[in-house]
């Protein structure tokens, strides 16, 4: 027996995108082991998904080679076909059938024979958990409810290759979980084999093997222990006594020798150039007394200095002017009881918090926790229910145009005018906050210049890599200078040093006396906030420093648990005391 | 104008025209109608496909039979010699109507008796074939006339003279091609604004205009202002080919055809805007624009005359924008109407614009979930 599930020879793949050709995949080369859980591992526009389809015969390659069990996909791509099964990152459930209706579904387009069915579907339903749903339409289920329904119909006639396109998008912690070991339960028991995509790298160690691709190219195959080998030794975290985490990680991003800086609760991990212990006297001049203590790499520190290798160093944090009035400290956004129902969902069950001035405020949560539908009443977008709800002492659904002023906003999915260019949006949204002539030019000129776009000014937006979307998104934001912001899922999709970049802005902007509100679904982002909350089911888990909501869920198997294991245990504790 | 409407107007345009398939648009459906409408779409009729059957051998019936020949509307296709061949003519449609002339047809005129002539007409579409009889009956009335002269009998005791005025050919050219300013302009102005707002709401930007400083009404003149703009400009064209073009004579006051063209947009934007505003995907818009320009279009007597419609119905034309509009631009190219005239055609269409517009912008705000 072939040990290769799936192999690729230097495979290219090319697009046509308007007028220009966008390199998919340049040369790829890889194989998947038979019976192996592979990661398919890489930013946005890595090419994930195009390898997927194409290991799937539903994409030609321009040039190279593909072999999926033993079969050549160019020439028989139906039969590969039939013994692949492929979870694209949509599934197509039929939202208006029932969970038993879509099984039935897949298994009579699978060709499932009848007597087989019945023992299968128990099977499928026992491992998902879907068994107590089965007459719930499919519309009408959680998001990882609908990512394991999705599994389950395309293992409904199991496969010899199981090909997943980014599963654990937007799906919760507890749901991320469970699918893996739906996932491992397949390739133990049936010898599956799985190629699995996904852009969270801590499941990369997850993964008996991983291919990292960026760009189209192959940065390297390898099992996760030793993608993070070459970086023994060479990361640390630091502390400093009575000083915010977040500043001594500006400091150290300017560091000589730091190839990387992370907040991690009150400390700050960094990665070196070399591997031996940092003096404190090169490293912080100003600061002799800092801890330093090693630690085990991870695979995203990996990851980052692969791709800093690869891109050369991150440039210095941004410059930022803004005029902020009050004292920080004071209260900005004041939310009490908010209440927010659609028909008979209640979608915010009165939630209360408050953020202060110059705080990062984060609001965590899975998709359908009703953190988007939080941020759209305080940006003033949807009408409350019940409750009240005050940013800078106004309802900004109905105070005057003028207070808007002062809010800085950013969509979900960067949206902007995809068919103008960087210059022409970036020109719209300061005119439409009141900016003209000198003022105006100034400040298209610092937004060109500090968020890198000027080469980029006469390319359309929606033509833009997903990291420069990101930047401009942000940039037509900051515009007007405004005292408040409003970011909404900033950061999903867009790769772990867009996201460092990001958050270094944010930082900056913060320490000017910035109030930033912030929702994400990536729990380990949650370190870099002040205060925060987590949402699930339109209430609120819990509130407070990022460090003590982890401390409480501190266990002695468990003395240094992640945001991901805090959540998990207020989401169980929760279902238990229901 | 505030600067801040005047940048979103602009965008709105740079938006429209740098996307390939908004352009198409605003160039397509022009030129398409006007192909469509200015040659294939006529009321006359004309190459009527006529067999005949003659049985009679007499001078009389040879020179009726020239008259139908020769005339432009007629087109003799078959002879007969049988009776039997005319249900295969007939039912295979290969000609409208078929002249049986009897036996004794030239016999019964010399001899002063009624002389029938047989019409055989395909039923199946009764518009046709009552525009063919016509003519036949008009040949009929001037063979009759001629026939009583030269017998140096009295010809008949009425004669209809004819004067068609504002139209002296009857020609429906003059008719159809005003229609089409308003028909025209109406298609591009309500499916260019009714993607103005759902191509943002789809693509998340319009909670991002909605965070801005600007205010509602300020969004609505913003996104208004280029329907208008690009409505005048289409409406123009139109105009503009119309005359020099396709020869229709305009004889009233530009002014006068202006204003109304203005209200007219104005009410169409507004319309478009609010189907906008209630659309959540550009998809949406399209269809919500297409249901309403279809009635609208039958209810505003660019075909059908709204006299001939059932009372509730006409009723319901008031509510149709394109009725005022297409009256004022018919009145101003055939008529010569001026300002005076049109008052009542004006006023109405103010009316449908404010409304519309004001629904549309309450539901900028209040339709977002």
């Amino acid at each position: 027996m072939n040990d290769t599930a799936l192999s690729l020879d230097g495979v290219r793949k090319t697009f046509l995108s308007g007028r220009r050709e966008i390199t998919a995949l340049d040369g790829v080369g890889v194989r998947v082991k038979s019976g192996s859980v592979t990661g398919l591992i890489g930013p946005d526009g890595a090419g994930k998904t195009t390898l997927m389809r194409l290991a799937a015969g539903l994409l030609a390659a321009d040039a190279g080679h593909i072999e999926v069990l033993g079969m050549d996909v160019a020439r028989e791509p139906l039969a590969v076909q039939s013994a692949i099964g492929y979870m694209p990152q949509r599934f197509g459930l039929y939202e208006d059938l029932s969970v038993q209706e879509n099984l039935n579904l897949y298994a009579d387009l699978q060709g499932v024979p009848r007597s087989m069915r019945p023992e299968r579907y128990a099977e499928l339903m026992k491992m998902t958990g879907l068994a107590p749903f089965g007459k719930r339409l499919a519309g009408q289920l959680s998001g990882g409810m609908k990512q394991k329904l999705g599994l389950a119909c395309t293992l409904v006639r199991p496969p010899r290759l199981l090909l997943l396109d980014e599963p654990t998008v937007g799906v919760d912690p507890v749901s991320r979980r469970e699918l893996w070991s739906i996932v491992y339960s397949q390739v133990e028991q049936a010898g599956m084999t799985v190629l699995l995509s996904t852009a969270y790298l801590d499941e990369a160690e997850r993964c008996t093997e991983v291919i990292l691709l960026h760009e189209g190219r192959l940065l390297g195959q390898e099992t996760p222990a030793a993608f993070s080998a070459p970086l023994a030794g060479r990361t640390f975290e630091l502390h400093v006594e009575g000083m915010p985490a977040r500043r001594l990680q500006a400091l150290l991003m300017r560091a000589p020798g730091v190839l990387d800086a992370l907040v991690a609760g009150d400390r700050v991990r960094i990665v070196t150039e070399k591997a031996i212990v940092p003096d404190p006297a090169q490293l912080l001049p100003a600061h002799p007394e800092v801890q330093i203590d090693p630690v085990p790499p991870n695979f995203e520190d990996a990851f980052v200095a692969r791709l800093r290798d690869h891109d050369g160093a991150h440039g210095q944090p941004p410059a930022v002017s803004v005029k902020v009035r009050g004292a920080t400290g004071e209260e900005v956004i004041r939310v009490h009881n908010l209440e927010r129902r659609f028909g008979d969902f209640r979608a915010v069950k009165g939630i209360s918090f408050t953020v202060k001035r110059g705080e990062i405020f984060g609001l965590l949560g899975a998709n359908g926790a009703g953190k988007t539908t939080t941020f759209r009443m305080l940006c003033g977008l949807l009408p409350a229910s019940g409750g009240d709800l005050a940013v800078a002492g106004h309802d900004l659904r109905r105070a005057a145009a003028r207070a808007r002023g002062s809010v800085g906003y950013m969509a979900q999915r960067f949206s902007l005018y995809a068919n103008l260019t960087v210059m022409q949006n970036l020109r719209f949204f300061s005119s439409a906050y009141g900016l003209r002539n000198r003022h105006q030019r100034e400040r298209l000129a610092w937004a060109l210049e500090n968020f890198e776009l000027g080469d980029y000014r006469d390319v359309n937006a929606g033509l833009l890599p997903l990291g420069y979307k990101q930047r401009l998104a942000f940039a037509a934001a900051l515009m007007h200078q405004p005292e408040i912001l409003f970011l909404d899922e900033p950061t999903s999709g867009v790769d772990p040093l867009a996201r460092r970049e990001f958050w270094a802005r944010t930082n900056a902007l913060a320490e000017a006396g910035v109030t930033a509100l912030v929702t994400t679904h990536f729990m380990e982002e949650a370190n870099y906030c002040d205060r925060l909350v987590i949402m699930a089911e339109g209430e609120v888990l819990a509130e407070g420093h990022p460090y003590d909501i982890r401390r409480q869920a501190r266990t002695p198997d468990n003395p240094e648990p992640t945001m991901e294991d805090a959540f998990i245990a207020l989401v169980q504790g929760r279902e238990q005391a229901a | 104008m505030p600067w801040h409407i005047l940048a979103l107007a602009i965008k709105e345009f740079l938006a429209l025209l740098r996307d390939p398939r908004s352009r198409l648009v605003l160039i397509g459906p022009p030129i398409a109608q006007l192909i469509v409408f200015g040659y294939a779409a006529s009321f006359d009729l004309n190459h009527v496909t006529v067999a005949i059957y003659n049985e009679d051998t007499g001078g009389a019936s040879r020179e009726l039979i020239a008259r139908v020949a020769g005339s432009p509307h007629f087109e003799v296709v078959a002879q007969l010699t049988r009776e039997a061949g005319i249900t295969p003519l007939i039912d295979n449609k290969r000609v409208l109507l078929v002249l049986h002339l009897g036996p004794r047809f030239s016999a019964n005129l010399r001899l002063g008796k009624p002389a029938s002539v047989q019409a055989i007409l395909d039923g199946r579409n009764s518009n046709t074939a009552m525009l063919g009889l016509n003519y036949l009956r008009d040949i009929l009335l001037v063979f009759n006339r001629d026939w009583a002269a030269r017998q140096g009998r009295r010809g008949p005791p009425a004669v209809l003279q004819m004067r068609a005025w504002y139209n002296a050919d009857l020609n429906s050219h003059w008719f159809i091609i005003p229609g089409i300013v308003g028909l025209l302009t109406l298609v591009v102005t309500l499916v260019v604004t009714a993607l103005s707002v759902a191509r943002e709401r789809e693509q998340g930007t319009f909670d991002q205009l909605l965070v801005t400083p600007l205010r509602p009404v300020e969004i609505l003149i913003g996104k208004a202002l280029p329907g208008v703009v690009i409505g005048t400009f289409e409406a123009t064209f139109i105009i503009v080919l119309a005359v020099l073009w396709f020869d229709i004579p305009l004889r009233g006051d530009i002014g006068a055809l202006y204003t109304g063209l203005l209200l007219f947009l104005l009410s169409a934007v507004g319309i478009g805007l609010m189907i906008s505003s209630i659309a959540v995907t550009q998809q949406q818009a399209v269809l919500g624009a297409f249901l309403f320009l279809v009635p609208a279009v039958i209810l505003s007597g660019f075909a059908t005359p709204i006299a001939n419609m059932p009372e509730a119905v006409q009723w319901l034309t008031y509510l149709d924008p394109l009725r005022y509009f297409l009256i004022i631009v018919r009145g101003v190219f055939l008529e010569g109407d001026g300002f005076g005239l049109l008052i009542h055609q004006y006023w109405p269409m103010a009316i449908i614009g404010m409304v519309s517009l004001a629904a549309a912008g309450w539901l900028f705000r209040h339709r977002m979930y």
